[in-house]
């Protein structure tokens, strides 16, 4: 009885996995990965973003993000400079869309105006940083398409390439993490003509609510420009239990006031 | 000094309110005092065409910030103040730029006290904001505005868009360049001078409304004033006197953008009535942006729009029939370099005013500014552009925040 049971399983496991192209199992890393960040609900972060030329010389800045999971469609994101001071309270409020283009407003404290504007420029750097706008945007998962590359213990390499024809990458090699419910452990971003770009290096992980990994610090290191950018998050806070209408365009501007 | 007057009763108001609520309210206050010290130099070029004004013009201006926020920032109190000293006596001022207390509260959100609030989506002219009087004397846009006393709540609902409602009791003047000043007219303009058609002149009660929503990738305003207008009303009698007065207005208001890929297409429009004029304003434009160029950041956003103004040239910013082109560079370093270069021609003369503001950061608390406005042609017929034909100026600042 108990033989049959270990047969039928195996057998199983060949039949599926002989079934499964590396296209469709990139594609369930991926699903999966997101499933075990389902139920987040929100959250609050606020991170320190410290830039690095080539020559070592370095510029700080401070920012919080608040971000509020929606599963029907992509997530929203408020996000709050307070440093550099000529810039303080300079605010973004983005609503991820799964397909199509992101909605995004930015605030201007200095003449209190709310300005909608493009979110087209996906591969332009964030505020001088070697994080394009689209490394930190909402990640979801039919932004792109996939193909598993390989297994190296316990990390899954996945090939990811941009559905957006205005993505600054052919392609990202991403590396996932099974035994720690599918966190990502490192991404490498090839340019358009396919040279390695960047590596993003996620670290001192901690793990909320027994269920999310959420890293401590992210290490963007560009291999053609030598120039780097660390982002030290504090602890995330969970239970702020924020809503829609947290993410209104009355609260951009109240959040940055 | 009534800017005084009514800075002292927000504060008390505020502070009362603060203390009522710390009792009961979750433990955490979060304090935040910034400090802008701003040294600036303008120098206009051209001999001065009125008695008394100058060519330099050094200044320093100081720009305090508090805020105090609580339950989890859902209450605040916050305050901008602003000092300038200028060899324009007009030029040397203060104003309480903002005090005031708010509270939001799921889908809405009250504000009691001096406030600033901007309408619109046109870059060159700003038809439709009018909520808070423009601080004319501190820069040549008209974006700087004075502290506006007010009640402002706001309702969010997610299908039918964001109202705003403003309760607006008490009137502000425009400032005027005195007569050591560049930028005004023949005639000094004292500000006290001006009055008011409402009896119950800058005590007049008055109203406005605003509702904006988005539809995916438009978005709109719609706006209603009713009060003391903003912009003074100059009417010129046979024997070329001028009456200046605030008269009574009803102003609506259209705000519309679509945003489509790198596209920002732009229309806004007022229709304004008083019993001594009647007019209708437009300015449609597009904005276009070339991003990441390089590869490195670089931005390039071509900007034009055109500018209509049924007063013709009893338009007070001289806007009446005009187009204005621009390029807004930005480098996305992490200097924040950026320029935005422009100019506004009059389709039916030659005058044409060019601009450059550029703006960069040194170090973390440092920031450095250099603006020109060149009037250039300025037709003699122009009832107002002709006073500032040789004004053009360049404009250097340097600021420090703490």
């Amino acid at each position: 009885m108990r033989k049959s049971i270990f047969i039928s399983i195996a057998l199983l496991g060949t039949i599926m996995g002989k079934a499964q192209t590396p296209e469709e199992r990139g594609l369930q890393i991926a699903k999966a990965a997101e499933e075990a960040d389902l139920g987040f609900g929100s959250s609050i972060v606020e991170l320190k973003m410290t830039l690095k030329n080539k020559n070592g010389q370095t510029s700080e800045r401070f920012l919080v993000t608040r971000t509020l999971e929606l599963t029907e469609d992509g997530d929203k994101s408020l996000i709050v400079f307070g440093s550099p001071k000529d810039v303080k309270g300079t605010a973004t409020l983005t609503f991820t869309h799964k397909v199509g283009s992101d909605d995004q407003w930015l605030y201007l404290p200095s003449i209190k105006r709310v300005k909608r504007i493009s979110s087209n420029n996906k591969s332009g750097p964030f505020v001088g940083s070697e994080f394009a706008y689209e490394d930190l945007s909402s990640q979801e998962v039919e932004k792109y398409t996939y193909k598993f590359l390989e297994t190296k213990g316990s990390l899954l390499l996945v090939e990811q390439d941009p559905v957006d024809p205005k993505s600054g990458y052919t392609r990202r090699i991403v590396s996932y993490n099974k035994d720690k419910g599918y966190r990502i452990e490192k991404v490498e971003f090839y340019d358009r003509k396919n040279a390695l770009l960047k590596t993003l290096t996620y670290t001192d992980y901690k793990l909320y609510k027994n269920k999310f990994w959420r890293a401590g610090t992210f290490t963007m290191v560009n291999h053609q420009s030598n120039k780097e950018t660390l982002l030290k998050f504090s602890d995330y806070n969970f239970e702020a239990d924020l809503s829609e209408d947290d993410f209104s365009q009355v609260a951009l501007q109240r959040a940055g006031n | 000094m009534n800017t005084i007057k009514i800075g002292v009763l927000v504060a008390l108001f505020t502070t009362h309110l603060g203390w009522a609520q710390e009792k009961d309210a979750p433990k955490k206050v979060d304090h935040d005092l910034e400090f802008e010290i701003e040294g600036e130099y303008r120098f206009f070029y051209d001999d001065a065409q009125f008695n008394g004004q100058k060519d330099h013009y050094p200044s320093i201006a100081f720009r305090p910030e508090y805020s105090l926020d609580w339950n989890k920032g859902y209450e605040s109190i916050n305050f901008t103040g602003f000092i300038r000293l200028d060899r324009d006596d007009e030029r040397t001022h203060g104003d309480i730029r903002e005090l005031y207390y708010q509270k939001a509260k799921n889908n809405w959100e009250l504000s009691v006290g001096l406030k600033k609030v901007f309408w619109g989506v046109i870059e060159s002219n700003h038809l439709v904001d009018i909520v808070n009087q423009t601080d004319a004397v501190e820069t040549f846009d008209g974006e700087e505005k004075l502290g506006q006393p007010m009640v402002q709540f706001s309702l969010i609902t997610n299908k039918l868009g964001t109202f705003d409602f403003f309760y607006l009791p008490f009137h502000r003047k425009r400032t005027f360049a005195g007569s050591e000043g560049r930028l005004r007219f023949g005639t000094v303009i004292d500000r006290d001078d001006l009055g008011y058609e409402s009896g119950a002149e800058e005590w007049r009660q008055d109203l406005a409304v605003r509702w904006k929503h988005y539809f995916g990738s438009v978005d709109i305003a719609l706006s209603h004033f009713y009060g003391n207008g903003r912009e003074p009303l100059f009417v010129f009698d046979p024997l070329g006197n001028i009456n200046a007065f605030y008269p009574v207005i009803n102003q609506t208001g259209l705000e519309l953008q679509i945003t489509h890929d790198a596209f920002l297409w732009k229309l806004e429009s007022i229709y304004r009535h008083a019993d001594a004029q009647d007019f209708f304003a437009l300015a449609a434009g597009v904005e276009y942006t070339f991003s990441n160029i390089d590869g490195n950041g670089l931005d390039i956003g071509i900007l034009g729009e055109y500018l209509y103004d049924e007063r013709d040239e009893l338009a007070l910013n001289a806007l009446q029939n005009d187009v204005f082109f621009g390029s807004r560079i930005a480098f996305n370093d992490t200097q924040d370099t950026s320029v935005l270069i422009g100019g506004i021609t009059d389709l039916k003369s030659s005058s044409t005013i060019f601009s450059l503001e550029a703006s960069r950061r040194f170090g973390s608390t440092w920031t450095a500014e250099v603006e020109a406005r060149i009037f250039s042609n300025i037709d003699d017929t122009e009832l107002i552009l002709s006073n500032f034909r040789d004004d053009s100026f360049l404009r250097i600042s340097i600021s420090k925040f703490f």
